[in-house]
């Protein structure tokens, strides 16, 4: 038991941060409750769903530049495609388009040999203009029943719908996989590439499974980007560094091998909340902003300090 | 034992470029038969043990494993004809439990618990970190992990090099014991000792040739020692000696209880201006780590380094530079430049500090850089990329950017290592006449005939202790050899 | 280590063309040029379109014009990339730079605004250096972070800015708009630039320093350099480069926006891509990425031609970087 605990104290840090910062929403703003909550929730979707795919990059070993844009390809995708057919099989390609999209990025790192960085950084380009060539202007029209499936809280009383819809997602794509020696194989190669190896791993393809995973919680993104707006925008969001940001809070190592999907998730609602509370505390918006890029940077520093001192070791 | 061969490689040949790593290596495995592999350093092991495991690609010969060719492919598959290694480093992944690690080889868990219990390891705990257990332990787990997916054939490449005494007894019993019941076992060590308990033959690899086989039997050591030297190529006859009586004055580099965890437990020595003192010593002994540490990489775990009289403790190799040390490292890809010139390599140390940041000092640069062309004889017909010179250049190169720099205390770390006779015999006379100027130098090297050739005397380091201390007169090879092995007692040395 | 006659021939094609990106380049930007007065004919050589001249001054002097900031980016991108880094702070900084010395002119006189202006590309610069050469962030997302945090201080200070209204310098439009002998004012800020970095990485101990971290950090560390010394210095020079080509953007353009050279980030990677800087570091030449930039400038004048959307554009700049990344590591097959 206290193995279970130890195993996951930077998590119960992160849950603990996180009912600190509620508590302390709430007494900045008495009214803030249940409509407050599902807010934040709704905010926080395309947010959770790119860091939830960057985190499996990165416990690969890799990391992905182009979520961002690979979320706005899926975001035009689906409201270009749910205004002329019907909603699920228009869901079902824009699953299926990230996915594709993912397994490029892998393949392309895997046969070209080039670093991950590199070729994620020139794939953000690319999938940046894929998605301006779907639609040039913000365009197009999501589902009502997609837009409805995020508001208000009725699947389960108490807890918003958008939550609900979050944790779904990502356990239906991740959980069968993580319990099973895929799993396994892509927490190996992030840990010790040559000992994977020698331990039987195939590792080209399980970084394309990881990427392609990467795509398609990318894609959930790009939904929930559509669901949000109703209707679809080209542009890239400003989702890259915030889900590197997260991930590293979240207590997935850069360089891969540990961590699970839960931290950098409950990471996003930390950061969401400060987001929050600093807008209730009426800070200039974009001042709110520079404070979360100096948290996020800072952030990151402290992660690549810590893998610096590991690595030394 | 039996006659059944297990295993029979022969006829093994493979280069790397212009280099020669094995030329004809063979190995026979019988059924219930412990082979130790023997070589000096250098002498082409590792790529052998490459080739058995099906890890790289013969040039030419076959390795047949139960009468089936090995087919070269990754280590699932290697494993699936029966041959299992057990490599020098550990290869579980740190990040994971012991039972997430098992699951991920598909190794069997009850007979996995049998050998960790066998092999003395009681206390493990199967959700436990791997990253967390100590390394003694990883040897043991990486042990019990291959015997539990039942070779036909195990190899055992240095596997005791990290374990107590107490853990060494209990793997050669269970080993000894596996063997007796019709394991073919190979097993890489540089320890006389353990052989001795274990082994029922040896393979002696010299040069990348298989040259003799020999029956375990008391006194088998020198005989043993004699193969692996084998007859020489002549490298020169030493010019200029020194009477070590001479070092009368204080030492530049003073050294005493170094340790460094956990390799390096304790070394002592002098290195006086104008000597060049040898190390010798058998591969990852803890010389690498000693010369890491005079560089500047990191500092010591404790111990004390003076450097003129001044207690040292170094941060960064710019501190190790700014008193004298300079290191020509090992691996001379870590001291190359490889895309760029000759020039440029050889003058990099004059734009360190900040104020030589500005305009080059081009007339200077080329005054020195000259110098040290013609001092060593590089050949520049290639010198606009430093990748494109031979292996003999690149060195005279790294050693050369020294020579035009200045320098008081060179750190040499196995300078002749894969290059061509003409450039080693340059080497040594270099070597002298820069300790002659008053320099002192450290002279690692792996082949044992360069100590009495380019050294004043030589200490001899094993298990990361000075065991021996040799003067050059008296340093032929074989008393070299037996002492790396540390077969002989520390008599006449205080 | 294998010998030269053992190489394969693609080795060697490899090797020419590192050597030498120059020339293949220039043959490739003519060829270019051929390609678009096919495309478009009399656009570069009047007298085909009956009109006078052999070669039209306006075009090559357009064609330099937009290609000068670009190129000076690309510097800002080559440097970084010597040592295995990238500036994506640059396109920003550059914006910021224009943006600070338009409002602040009107304020407190055109001296100061620019002074001001330069300093606040070499603050982000040395923020970059920091993270890059102590803490050891990866380049790519240090410099990305701080241009979102810039991006943020921008706002900001156009909502404190928002009545002062704004005022181009005249030496800046000038040097934007101006021509002489038919050729863009651009040159008299550019030749001299030009001279300088080309200085500095060959004949400085600096420029040294830059190829040696870039090619092996390792045999730079045991010469005893001190690696965070240059990258902060490395990294504070992109900045003020990055802030002194949006200084002349804002000539040429004549006009403040809060993305004014944004979009100038990718081209300018491209450009010191294609013009034979490895994004591996070690290898790098600023005349190659002059090339690359007018290659790109050529290029995105028949993509405007063929009526290519935006998104296009942008795809495929991404692809070239990757398809020429991707060759660079076949054909030298390093790393």
């Amino acid at each position: 038991m206290s193995d279970v605990i130890r195993k996951n104290a930077w998590v119960a840090g992160l849950v603990a941060l996180l009912a600190v910062l509620l508590v302390v929403t709430k007494l900045i703003q008495p009214t803030f409750g249940v409509s407050g909550l599902e807010s934040i929730a709704r905010a926080a979707l395309p947010f959770a769903f790119a860091t939830a795919g960057m985190a499996v990059v990165v416990i690969v070993g890799g990391i992905d530049l182009s979520v961002a844009s690979m979320m706005a390809v899926c975001a035009v995708a689906a409201a270009v495609l749910m205004e002329r057919m019907a909603g699920v099989p228009a869901l079902l390609i824009v699953l299926a388009l990230g996915l594709v999209m993912g397994f490029l990025n892998g393949a392309l790192i895997v046969l070209t040999r080039v670093p991950d960085i590199v070729v994620t950084l020139a794939m953000l380009f690319v999938w940046e203009g894929v998605a301006l060539l779907i639609l040039e202007t913000p365009g197009g029209a999501a589902s009502d029943w997609l837009e409805q499936s995020i508001r208000g809280s009725f699947l389960v009383p108490g807890i918003p719908n958008a939550l609900v819809v979050t944790i779904i997602c990502v356990a239906v794509v991740w959980l069968p996989i993580r319990r099973s020696k895929l799993g396994l194989s892509i927490y190996a190669t992030g840990s010790d590439e040559l000992a994977a190896f020698r331990s039987g791993v195939a590792i080209g393809p399980t970084k394309i499974l990881a990427y392609s995973l990467c795509g398609v919680l990318c894609a959930f993104g790009g939904l929930s980007l559509a669901a949000l707006t109703g209707i679809g925008e080209p542009v890239p969001g400003p989702y890259l560094l915030a889900s590197v940001a997260a991930v590293v809070l979240g207590g997935v190592v850069l360089g891969g091998g540990r961590g699970s999907l839960l931290g950098p998730l409950i990471a996003v609602y930390i950061l969401r909340i400060i987001r929050t509370i600093l807008t209730l505390l009426a800070f200039d918006p974009n001042v709110t902003t520079i404070i979360e890029g100096v948290i996020m940077v800072g952030v990151v520093m402290l992660g690549t300090a810590a893998m610096m001192r590991g690595a030394q070791q | 034992m039996s006659d059944t061969v297990l295993l029979d490689a022969y006829g093994i040949a493979k280069s790397f470029g212009a280099v020669h790593a094995l030329t004809n290596a063979r190995l026979r495995v019988r059924a219930g038969e412990v082979v130790a592999l023997m070589g000096a350093n250098g002498a082409g092991k590792s790529t052998f043990i490459k080739i058995i495991t099906g890890a790289l690609k013969p040039g030419s010969g076959q390795v047949l494993i139960r009468g089936e060719e090995v087919r070269v492919g990754n280590p699932a598959q290697a494993r699936k004809s029966g041959l299992v290694p057990v490599y020098q480093e550990p290869s579980l992944i740190p990040d994971l439990d012991v039972t997430d690690n098992l699951r991920l080889g598909d190794t069997p868990k009850e007979s996995f618990m049998k050998w960790v219990e066998e092999l003395g390891i009681t206390d493990l705990n199967m959700s436990d970190t791997i990253g967390e257990l100590p390394l003694a332990t990883l040897r043991i787990l990486d042990l019990a992990r291959a015997l539990a997916s039942e070779p036909d054939v195990l190899l055992l490449d240095e596997m005791t090099a990290a374990l107590p005494a107490d853990l060494v007894e209990r793997v050669l019993k269970v080993v000894r014991q596996q063997a007796n019941e019709g394991m073919g076992v190979i097993y890489v060590s540089h320890r006389f000792n353990e052989i001795l308990e274990l082994c029922d033959t040896a393979s002696v690899l010299r040069d990348g040739e298989t040259v003799g086989d020999l029956t375990i039997e008391a006194g088998v050591e020198e005989r043993a020692v004699e193969l692996m030297l084998g007859q020489k190529i002549e490298l020169g006859e030493r010019k200029i000696t020194t009477d070590l009586r001479a070092h009368s004055g204080n030492p530049r580099v003073k050294v005493r209880n170094l340790a460094i965890a956990p390799k390096v437990t304790g070394i002592d020595f002098d290195l006086y201006p104008g000597e060049v003192l040898g190390v010798v010593a058998l591969e990852g002994q803890g010389q690498d780590e000693l010369f890491d540490i005079l560089a500047g990489f990191y500092p010591a775990t404790s111990g004390l380094i003076e450097v003129n009289g001044k207690s040292m403790s170094f941060k960064h190799p710019a501190d190790a530079i700014a008193a004298g040390l300079t290191l020509v490292p090992g691996n001379r890809a870590d001291a190359l430049l490889a895309q760029r010139s000759v020039r440029e390599n050889i003058a990099l140390p004059f734009s360190v500090r900040l104020p030589t940041w500005g305009a080059l000092k081009l007339r200077h640069e080329r005054e020195r850089v000259q110098f040290a062309i013609d001092k060593l004889q590089i050949d520049t017909r290639a010198e606009g990329e430093v990748q494109r010179l031979s292996g003999g250049n690149q060195q005279k190169v790294t050693i050369g950017r020294w020579l035009a720099t200045g320098v008081e205390t060179l750190l040499l770390f196995d300078p002749t290592r894969g290059i061509d006779v003409r450039t080693k015999r340059q080497i040594y006379p270099l070597v002298r006449e820069l300790a002659a100027k008053g320099a002192s130098v450290l002279f690692y090297t792996s082949e044992l005939d360069e100590v009495s050739l380019a050294c004043d005397r030589a200490i001899v380091i094993f298990n990361g202790q000075i065991v021996d201390v040799i003067d050059a007169k008296d340093a032929d090879e074989q008393t070299l050899m037996r002492a790396a092995y540390g077969l002989t007692s520390r008599e006449g040395v205080a | 280590m294998s010998l030269a006659s053992a190489d394969s021939m693609m080795v060697r094609v490899g090797r020419y063309l590192k050597d030498n990106p120059v020339v293949p380049l220039l043959l490739f930007l003519f060829l270019l040029i051929a390609l678009l007065e096919i495309m478009r004919p009399g656009i570069v050589t009047p007298y085909r379109a009956s009109r006078d001249g052999i070669v039209s001054m306006f075009w090559v002097g357009n064609l330099i014009k937009f290609a000068i900031p670009l190129a000076m980016l690309a510097a800002c991108q080559v440097l970084t990339m010597l040592t295995a880094g990238i500036d994506l702070s640059a396109g920003i900084v550059a914006t910021v730079a224009a943006f600070v010395c338009a409002t602040l002119s009107s304020i407190w006189g055109v001296a100061p605004a620019t002074i001001i202006a330069l300093l606040t590309g070499l603050l982000v610069g040395l923020v970059n250096g920091f993270g890059v050469g102590i803490v050891r962030v990866h380049p790519l997302i240090m410099t990305l972070g701080t241009g979102l945090i810039t991006t943020g201080c921008l706002q900001v200070y156009q909502r404190l800015v928002i009545n002062a209204g704004s005022e181009i310098p005249a030496f800046l439009a000038w040097l934007g708009t101006g021509r002489t002998l038919g050729l863009p004012n651009g040159l008299f800020l550019f030749m001299p630039f030009a001279v300088f970095i080309l200085w500095l990485m060959r004949f400085t101990g600096f420029g040294r320093l830059l190829f040696a971290l870039g090619s092996n950090e390792k045999a730079t560390k045991l010469s005893g350099v001190r690696a965070w010394q240059v990258y902060l210095a490395l990294y504070a020079l992109s900045g003020l480069i990055a802030a002194l080509a949006g200084l002349l953007y804002l000539g040429m353009i004549r006009q403040t926006s809060l993305s004014l050279a944004n979009p100038l980030l990718l081209p300018s990677v491209a450009a010191a891509v294609i013009g034979g800087t490895s994004i591996f570091g070690g290898r790098g030449s600023f005349a190659g990425a002059v090339v690359g930039a007018l290659i790109i400038r050529v290029l995105d004048t028949m993509l405007t031609l063929m009526q290519m959307p935006e998104g296009a554009r942008t795809a495929l700049f991404g692809a070239i970087i990757l398809a020429v990344t991707a060759i660079y590591v076949r054909l030298t097959d390093t790393r």
